[in-house]
């Protein structure tokens, strides 16, 4: 009885992807080397570019200068990692880079208000609120993430501003505060910034890889309609990943705050296209339910060690805003050319 | 004699691993309706790929009217006189209908400028000569699918047609819109040109075909004269043997009333819907679509809010307020369309199979992944569902094995009530009389479970009674002993054929 | 799908009304609330408004045709820098300034052949390699952003030319060159959206692609056309603003992205693609510059600005939503 099903070629999923697929479903799977390169492609490119830069500077793979790297990478790589679970669940948040000034200001300001213990949990709660409304706008009322979050990036640009007066914002006191503990100092010779990047990571991965909600997120970005059917509570699922992306938000804006001690109103301006820059150049697909947590800490890491490649070689920092493009575009290219089976694309 | 329209000769077509077309050839005659059938998966949609331009052939030919043509683009195979009437329109809805008939190909004048008077003319005499009830201008968002189908038609009559190609064109027309296609079919034959004619549909096939041919497992099978076949033949070319589709005659036992509905209404979709199911029973509804059935099943699985009535499990009146609800309450719904609702098709079997209940499988705060491939082995082995492990994405598994799988869901979790909605659709034949087989098995194990179809065997061979609807509301429900394929026919056409038999109520 | 009730509403005017209404409202109340001396709806005022809105309105053009072809353009404001980099670094290149007032139209032919030049390389690797329009320009916008720094380092790059200047600030009939261009540009787009074979073809690619593959429509020549229009009309945008400022910092035209989308999608045009058009987009672009205007005009600070634009574009998205809920007994997905 299921010779038939075994033989009969599944000519509905082949015409899929539309008039112009012409690899069928089973053809994708792709063996050998130039599989590996294709499903790996972003781990290799990592690995030959940290060689070739190691061989033109060696001071390159120091220890030191590995730890730099990561620690000024710390604040975009915090951010990005709540930007994972947004995209994964088939959303964007444009608003990270506003709403990181937005905590860095707040928390500053606060502190010679109502002194820093006080001022670090104010300021979670009120980066939360804004998390929320992102949250409730496209979870809940199911706008357009990519349109809700432009226009939050806008409004809370202009609460920031609100906030300060347009005035920098700085601690009056800077040398008697413990505020700076969470940006300056080190805990076993690893800077603090790196520690709590880390940390966070691996709390996120795990919760992301492991537990339902992580299943969830998965399941709500790769089919949304048949994650409702499954009775997953989508409107949820969607508010809670804003909510951990305000959460690595406002961490990276105490990051920033603490290391500083003072900060501009446009301090995170432009970061949130980085930050969507280093989870795609991870893998993450933009219509959602893929990407690792893990993915996205390599991505962050080939941002920020470009940058400081070049650097290394004696080329200025914006060079690594044309490597940046090149890479990332060749990365997406590459991913998807092994998905099609093609390099060109078959678009007429 | 004169030279057929469209001749295919001994197509081949393969795909990695698999002979999609293994050496097809008929002819369709100018003037003929030709009827195209097979099973889901039988190759029907890569022929019409291969005759679309769209894949091309690794053997034989297509000859137009005596000419041998290749064809490497949808344009070319439209040159060539072979034009689609797609299931799915494939139109531009923002656009007007002259644009969208001319779509590709819009009259121009100098510096690329749209020739509007030429373009609004040429296609109000096209329209004109299918009698339709609307202009050029009007935007193609405001019309009717029926009418949206016309202007498909309408833009396979711009060019010098040899051959139309309708591929399930009645799915989502009503009694009176199909009669205006066929009217629209019969024309086109009359002015000499050849159809193809795709359908499930036997009724239709019957009344408006010449000839039938058949594919089976993407191999050809032979072409009958209508006027010389019956269903029965048809249907053992089809499938290569007969499907077991006779009337369910055992009645398991039957327990208490697991589900009951009571006066329900949602807006238009259906009205004043009462019925109920026992536990070790098979309920069928039956009813053409559009009948507000899949609307029903919707509704109680808390994706619409009622406007009226009452839902009652197990005796008590609940509300139920979405999926997560419902299958808090035990009701599980294998949902119409598989790929869009009832599968993550980039996830795993096994994260597929126990998506509802993850939140359950828990070890401290995670996902009791070893309780989760024990789900899975189980029922993978229960359900013989074939897949080479639990890692598989579902995307890559036949229709069948991914009709399981999300059977396999749901029973994981036990419902008290299970609604099946199109069980076998697009799904081959050895999986559908396993799948026929299982749901009778689990309304033995006691299970309520109420079966939507809309292939009438099908819901007589599963069901005890048969719920018969038409136009939102319930017309009668039948035990298996009154039941006919008459007077279920008649029922959902809105005929009430005994005016003097009670409709009957639940046992 | 049937087309959203509010967006088909916006498409016939609404923002239009909504235009009025802030006139209305910034004429009265803001007139009241101010304290300077002229009415805001003095012509002087509005005359200059509408100038101020020319360099994102006529980049707004171009994305309008970009998003009706169901693409985005995130590297505008990358575009428009390095156009303004080249149009003013150019006039001081030996052979230019001997050419005088001459190397001015050599100067607007570079700038502007650059623009088209970069919005042809998003175009090509879009319709090569088949990459989303969002991350192909997602990347050209920090890359495009790299190339003006790499031009010229950190300094700014300033060329102050009175002839220009004059030219800049001229008015005829009134209105400022700015606005003539403006409205040049708008006429140019509605024509080519309403009246072309690539217009209507575009549309068409936005609202149903796989139904205009079918129809033979070639996809990537029409997306790389689109993509060197709105890389002209940002080089022209650039052109017009630096011809009076005669000085460009490596970081301008940052956030112009933004601005330009806010207007197109105030404009009503559906990011998924197939509808919109531009006469509209010049009401979403008139609209936020007389907020912009307004809330200067009554005293409120700057940053009052960015967060009612932020706020309007959520109340748009949420109102169309709202008018679009097509009943309690709808499937709830």
């Amino acid at each position: 009885m299921t010779e038939a099903s075994e033989k009969t070629p599944s000519t509905g999923s082949a015409a899929r992807g539309g008039t112009t697929a012409a690899t069928p479903a089973g053809g994708l799977s792709k063996a050998g080397i130039a599989g590996f390169l294709a499903r790996q492609g972003i781990l290799v490119a990592f690995v030959l570019f940290m060689i070739g830069f190691t061989l033109a500077n060696e001071r390159f793979i120091s220890p030191d200068n590995v730890l730099g790297v990561i620690r000024s990478s710390a604040i975009l790589g915090v951010m990005a990692l709540g930007v994972t679970f947004v995209v994964i669940s088939g959303n964007l948040d444009l608003s990270v880079g506003s709403m990181m000034s937005f905590s860095t200001i707040v928390v500053l300001d606060l502190h010679d208000q109502i002194g820093p213990g006080l001022a670090i949990p104010a300021m979670f709660a009120l980066t939360l609120c804004l998390g929320a409304f992102n949250g409730f706008l496209v979870g809940y009322l199911k706008l357009n993430s990519l349109i809700v979050t432009l226009g939050m990036l806008s409004a809370i640009h202009g609460l920031t501003l609100t906030w300060s007066g347009g005035k920098n914002m700085d601690i009056a006191d800077k040398a008697g505060t413990w505020f700076s503990v969470f940006g300056q100092e080190r805990v076993l010779g690893i800077p603090m910034p790196i520690l709590i990047f880390l940390l966070l990571a691996s709390l996120l991965g795990i919760m992301l890889a492991k537990t339902p909600f992580g299943r969830k997120v998965y399941a709500v970005g790769g089919n949304g309609t048949a994650a409702t059917f499954s009775g997953i509570r989508r409107a949820r699922t969607v508010f809670t990943c804003y909510l951990i992306s305000a959460f690595c938000v406002a961490t990276a804006g105490l990051l920033q705050a603490s290391r500083s001690l003072g900060s501009q109103n446009t301090v995170g301006q432009g970061m949130e296209l980085e930050v969507l820059a280093a989870v795609i150049l991870g893998g993450a697909s933009l219509l959602g339910g893929s990407g690792t947590i893990f993915k996205t800490v390599i991505g962050v890491l080939i941002l920020g060690f470009i940058q400081n490649g070049l650097l290394l070689v004696g080329l200025q920092f914006y060079v690594q805003y044309v490597v940046t493009w090149v890479i990332i575009i060749l990365a997406v290219w590459l991913d998807i050319a092994a998905k099609r089976g093609r390099l060109l694309s078959p678009i007429a | 004699m004169t030279a057929p329209a469209l001749r295919l000769e001994n197509i081949v077509k393969t795909f990695p691993g698999v002979r999609a077309l293994d050496g097809v050839s008929f002819e369709v005659m100018p003037g003929e309706v030709h009827a195209l059938m097979g099973e889901n998966g039988a190759g029907k949609s890569t022929l019409m790929k291969v005759l679309g331009g769209i894949y091309q052939p690794d053997e034989g030919r297509i000859v137009v009217e005596e000419k041998p043509v290749t064809m490497r683009t949808p344009m070319e195979a439209k040159a060539q006189g072979i034009v689609f009437i797609h299931q799915e329109l494939s139109l531009a809805t923002e656009l007007t209908v002259a644009e969208n008939i001319y779509l590709g190909e819009l009259p121009r004048r100098r510096f690329g400028l749209v020739d509007w008077q030429t373009l609004y003319a040429r296609t109000d005499a096209i329209l004109k000569k299918l009698k339709v009830g609307f202009d050029a201008r009007t935007i193609v968002g405001s019309l009717s699918i029926a009418n949206q189908q016309m202007v498909e038609i309408a833009r396979a009559l711009t060019v010098d047609a040899k051959a139309v190609i309708f591929d399930e064109p009645t799915a989502s027309l009503t009694d009176a819109e199909k009669s205006v296609l066929f009217d629209v079919i019969a024309d086109l034959r009359g002015s000499g040109v050849g159809i193809i004619y795709i359908s499930h549909r036997m009724e239709e096939i019957f009344k408006i075909t010449d000839r039938i041919s058949v594919l089976r497992d993407g191999s050809y099978r032979g072409t009958v004269n209508t006027a010389e076949t019956d269903e029965d033949a048809i249907t053992q070319l089809m499938i290569g043997r007969s499907l077991d589709l006779s009337r369910n005659t055992v009645h398991h036992e039957l327990g208490d009333v697991a589900l009951e509905v009571r006066g329900l209404s949602c807006g238009k979709l259906f009205q004043d819907v009462s019925f109920s199911v026992r536990k070790g029973e098979v309920l069928g509804f039956y009813g053409l679509v559009g009948a507000g059935r899949t609307e029903i099943a919707e509704a109680l699985f808390g994706l619409r809010n009622p406007s009226g009535g009452e839902i009652l499990l197990n005796g008590e009146v609940v509300r139920i307020s979405s999926p997560h609800d419902a299958i808090a309450k035990g009701i599980s719904l294998v949902p119409e369309d598989r790929k869009g609702q009832g599968l993550v098709l980039g996830m795993n079997c096994r994260d597929n199979m126990t998506l509802p209940q993850v939140d359950d499988l828990k070890a401290g705060p995670f996902v009791a992944e070893g309780a989760e491939v024990a789900i899975f082995d189980q029922y993978r082995d229960r359900l013989d569902i074939r897949t080479p492990g639990w890692r598989q994405t579902v995307g890559n598994l036949s229709g069948g094995n991914q009709q399981k799988i999300v059977i396999g869901k749901w029973l994981s979790m036990h419902p008290e009530v299970l609604i099946v909605d199109e069980p076998t659709r697009g799904i081959d034949v050895g999986s559908k009389s396993e799948i026929h087989k299982l749901i009778r098995e689990l309304a033995a194990q006691g299970y309520a479970v109420i079966v939507i179809s809309s292939e009438m065997p099908e819901v007589l061979h599963v069901s005890d009674r048969i719920v018969a609807m038409y136009s939102g509301r319930i017309m009668r429900t039948f035990t298996s002993e009154e039941v006919t394929e008459d007077n279920l026919i008649q029922a959902i056409s809105g005929i009430r054929a005994d005016r003097d038999a009670p409709v009957a109520e639940p046992a | 799908m049937k087309p959203g009730s509010l967006s088909t509403f916006l498409r016939t005017g609404a923002i239009w009304a909504f235009v009025l209404l802030e006139l209305a409202f910034f004429g009265i109340v803001g007139d009241m609330v101010s304290t300077s001396n002229t009415p805001f709806l003095a012509p002087d005022n509005l005359l200059l408004t509408l100038k101020q809105a020319a360099p994102i309105g006529i980049i707004a053009m171009g994305m309008t045709l970009i998003m009706i072809n169901g693409n985005i353009d995130l590297s505008v404001g990358a575009t428009f820098a390095l156009a303004a980099v080249v149009l003013l670094d150019s006039m001081s290149w030996p052979f230019m300034a001997a050419m005088g007032d001459w190397a001015i139209p050599l100067a607007w032919f570079f700038a502007l052949a650059v623009g088209a030049l970069l919005g042809a390389i998003n175009g090509l690797i879009v319709w090569k390699t088949g990459v989303d329009a969002f991350i192909v320009t997602l990347g050209s916008m920090l890359g495009y952003r790299g190339l003006v720094f790499m031009y010229n380092g950190e300094q700014p790059t300033s060329n102050l030319n009175w002839t220009l200047v004059d030219f800049a600030e001229a008015q005829f009939l009134g209105l400022h060159t700015p606005t003539w261009f403006l409205l040049a540009v708008t006429l140019f787009m509605w024509f080519l959206s309403t009246k072309t074979v690539h217009g209507r073809n575009a549309y068409a690619i936005g609202n149903n692609r796989e139904a205009a593959v079918n129809a033979g429509i070639r996809v990537g020549p029409h997306m790389l056309i689109n993509f060197v229009i709105i890389g002209f009309l940002a080089a022209l945008s650039a052109v017009v603003f630096y011809s009076e400022s005669g000085s460009v910092n490596p970081n301008d035209g940052q956030l112009y992205e933004l601005w330009v989308i806010t207007a197109v999608v105030l404009g009503g045009t559906k990011l998924a693609g197939g509808s919109g058009n531009v006469i509209s987009t010049l009401g979403g672009v008139i609209a936020i510059q007389v907020l912009r205007k307004g809330l200067g005009h009554m005293g409120a600070a700057t940053e009052t600005v960015n967060l009612v634009i932020g706020l309007i574009l959520i109340a748009v998205l949420f109102l169309d939503r709202q008018l679009n809920v097509k009943g309690r007994e709808a499937l709830k997905t």
